[in-house]
């Protein structure tokens, strides 16, 4: 348990220092730097920024995490999720239900999209044997152009006057969800800005994600398929089912990723709806090692990080070291976690080694009955 | 199905061309088989072959390498860094050693510490990307390099590399240009064959050429010679190989050097003749794409290379001018899959058959329903084509038996 804790937090330390040798290489003052970002990201404002980041970053990791629990590797959340937030927005836009239907028609539709687009892969991964890695990739670049095509004038979205961005009509009113800020200070928590009102989606989605996991036929099922693939077939898992639908509720899972900013701050997918988020989730589900609170944990670091990335420009850092940064913590925690896992490892068989030393052994006890 | 040997591939290649032919006489499509565009499509599957070659080298040894496109950045960065200042062919080398420095850290995961694969190639993926964009507001945007006009997000012009042709048949070297002045005629097969062999031999760039004797070179050394005996069977039988003396990990070291390598010199290649700089999103997930060409070519070089040539092609046809040309292509993919329907019908398989002739006839539809593919949808006809050639063909591939595995010195299977 101390190593399942302690394993990722000597992993940001590693990285930690190896930012900090960075940072003295290109000249800056590592720790007033550490130091910036910290004061920076600990305002106010920026908390619920960093909150309102962390909460895509949850759900994208969240959906590639179901994967992962079956050794499946969805590179295609980033498609997922922006194609079904443009879809799932030119619908919101067209029509205006009364309160409580148009957001659920919206976000049903947004993860019925992401879904499908995933159930590509699954499909051509049981059927014809392609791994889902090549099929997601291309299929990223297949939803690119795709949603370049539709987000046209001639098709889903229209210009917006007096400036050169293309969007899909704004969500009416009745189709939106309101921000999270009145209800935290009818408890007495006041944040400037705007809490998106779907964050306790996310909260949602995580706690059904670790009961679904650990307390159903259905996550032992998934655990089983991805752990020992021949051992669930002979108990009577269909493999190629359990792939499909897990390549299906990973893809829905991603269509949920847009939702917040959709419904919640931008009412509209236009050139700046926020792209790349798979990635991210990508690296966040292996730093959080794909459990619920651990991510949760990894998404606020990589929220905190992205917010006060400004802060370094102030230092004559480049921001980019950002990115830098999430790619060393990446590479360090697999690296720890390996290592780890191979102590533990030989901690045991030391253990199984001192049992048979004091007069435990079974050879011997058996050949004696 | 009897094996296909080389005159059975002279064949198709023919038949495919006089198809070719005919659908650029009936839609006008003068780019579908243009110098131009057969040129274009060299310059742009360069590119995709090296990485796919890199990834080659690293799967034949058992290790699987989707960092190709974080390398192949690394590769750009390091290939214009050097390329400004010391020429184009320090640029290549810089750009080789800056993507074997990537292959480096993939090894040390993979192979010493034992990462999964995929995940170790992601975080090089990240990694590359973000060092590259960091350096390059480090180093492009400060002093000397800024005045020759670098900025944070490019680097400072790389000389190109020198471009050869061919003399008399191409127009190398102020001598005439036979096969150019038989293309303009647009007659039928016989300017397609000029426009096709012109766009091979002019305007050559020489590390095109170098590029184009690697599938030789790495065919010969890795089927051929000891070591390449040695780096195979990393990738089929680690334990085997063990077994017989072979030095796993050094092999494996090796390889994924020599992949990283090549991800890298695919990346100079971007940087040296494709653009003359370096530029923030310049790979443009070439490096995926060229890990679908190797398992397109099933593992193997001359594969590869032809499968490189299909989406270089197909990325062709998207730079220039691409609606048209595409148009006419919806009519030459709608005229092999009635082939397709045809055959799968006389083998009675009716059900590939139908899905074929329906695919057929939906094409035909558009081909005559429209004058041009918008070009959005051009934008991702390689990954498009990609997807289904690996939806039809990933049956008949066999990778290496070993290949992402686990693999641990001294241990037993």
């Amino acid at each position: 348990m101390a190593l399942r804790i302690g394993a990722p937090v000597l992993a940001l330390l590693i990285s930690l220092g190896i930012t900090m040798v960075l940072l003295r290489v290109t000249g800056a003052d590592p720790v007033s730097s550490v130091q910036a970002m910290i004061d920076y990201g600990t305002t106010p404002n920026s908390i619920v920024d960093i909150l309102n980041r962390a909460t895509r970053y949850y759900l994208s990791a969240v959906a590639v995490a179901i994967g992962f629990r079956m050794a499946l590797l969805n590179i295609g959340v980033d498609g997922q999720y922006r194609l079904a937030a443009l879809l799932a927005a030119a619908l919101a836009g067209a029509l205006s239900l009364p309160a409580p239907f148009g957001q659920i028609l919206t976000i049903v539709a947004a993860m019925v999209v992401g879904g499908l687009w995933a159930a590509i892969a699954g499909v051509l991964k049981v059927t014809r044997g392609v791994s889902e890695v090549l099929s997601t990739i291309m299929l990223n670049s297949i939803a690119t152009g795709l949603i370049a095509y539709l987000l046209n004038p001639k098709r889903l979205a229209e210009m917006r006057p007096g400036s050169n961005n293309i969007a899909t009509p704004q969500v009416p009113s009745s189709g939106r969800v309101g921000a999270l800020n009145g209800a935290l200070s009818a408890i007495g928590i006041d944040l400037p800005g705007r809490l998106y009102g779907l964050l306790p989606v996310a909260i949602v989605v995580g706690v059904v994600f670790w009961v679904v996991v650990n307390y159903t036929r259905f996550g032992f099922d998934l655990k089983v398929s991805g752990l020992a693939p021949g051992a669930a077939e002979a108990s009577g898992v269909s493999a190629k089912k359990m792939i499909v639908v897990t390549m299906v509720t990973s893809g829905a899972i991603a269509g949920l990723i847009g939702m917040p900013e959709l419904l919640g701050a931008s009412y509209e997918y236009s050139l700046n709806f926020p792209a790349g988020l798979g990635f991210t989730g990508i690296t966040v589900a292996l730093l959080g090692r794909n459990h619920p609170l651990g991510i949760a944990f990894a998404a606020v670091l990589f929220a905190f990080l992205d917010q006060t990335s400004d802060v370094l420009q102030e230092v004559e850092v480049p921001k980019e070291i950002v990115g830098v940064m999430q790619g060393v913590v990446v590479l360090t925690v697999v690296i720890v976690y390996e290592l780890v896992r191979r102590f533990e490892i030989r901690r045991e068989q030391r253990a199984v080694a001192g049992e048979l030393a004091t007069g435990h052994d079974l050879a011997r006890a058996g050949k004696g009955r | 199905m009897k094996r296909l040997r080389l005159p059975h591939y002279l064949i198709i290649g023919a038949g495919l061309l006089v198809l070719l032919s005919l659908v650029r006489r009936v839609d006008g499509a003068n780019d579908v088989t243009s110098s131009g565009t057969v040129e274009a499509m060299l310059r742009l599957a360069v590119p995709i072959f090296l990485a796919g070659l890199g990834g080659l080298w690293a799967e034949r040894a058992g290790v699987i390498n989707i960092g190709l496109e974080g390398m192949m950045i690394l590769g750009t960065w390091t290939g214009a860094w050097a390329g400004y200042q010391w020429g184009p062919w320090a640029g290549v080398l810089a750009g080789i050693a800056g993507g074997a420095l990537g292959g480096l850290l993939h090894a040390v995961a993979t192979v010493s510490f034992g990462v999964d694969h995929i995940v170790s190639g992601v975080a090089i993926n990240i990694l590359g990307l973000g060092l590259t964009q960091f350096l390059a507001g480090l180093v492009f945007n400060v002093g000397h390099a800024k005045e020759l006009g670098g900025g944070p997000r490019q680097s400072p012009p790389v000389d190109p590399i020198t471009k050869i042709s061919l003399p008399v048949l191409s127009g190398g070297g102020g001598t005439p240009d036979w096969l150019g002045s038989l293309e303009k005629h647009h007659w039928f097969l016989v300017s397609d064959v000029a426009g096709v062999l012109r766009g091979l031999t002019h305007q050559m760039s020489l590390l095109t050429l170098v590029a184009l004797l690697l599938v030789p070179v790495s065919y010969f050394v890795l089927w051929r010679t000891p070591f390449g005996l040695r780096v195979r069977s990393c990738g089929e039988d680690p334990y085997a190989a063990e077994s017989l003396g072979v030095r796993v990990y050094r092999m494996k070291y090796a390889a994924v050097l020599i992949s990283g390598g090549l991800a890298g010199l695919a990346g100079a290649f971007l940087v040296t003749v494709a653009a003359p700089i370096y530029q923030d999103g310049q790979t443009a997930g070439r490096g995926f794409i060229g890990l679908a060409a190797m398992i397109f070519g099933n593992w193997r070089p001359g594969g590869l290379a032809a499968g490189s040539l299909l989406f270089g092609y197909t990325d062709a046809m998207n730079v220039r001018d691409g609606g048209q040309a595409v148009h006419a292509l919806l009519l030459f993919v709608a005229v092999l899959l009635v082939a397709v329907a045809a055959w799968q019908a006389w083998r009675r398989s009716f059900l590939a058959a139908g899905l074929a002739a329906v695919a057929a006839a939906g094409l035909l539809v558009w081909f005559l329903d429209s004058d041009v593919v918008p070009g959005e949808l051009v934008s991702f006809s390689p990954h498009l084509t990609t997807l289904l050639v690996l939806a039809l063909a990933s049956q008949r591939l066999r990778m290496p038996a070993a290949d992402g595995l686990r693999y641990r010195r001294g241990e037993a299977r």
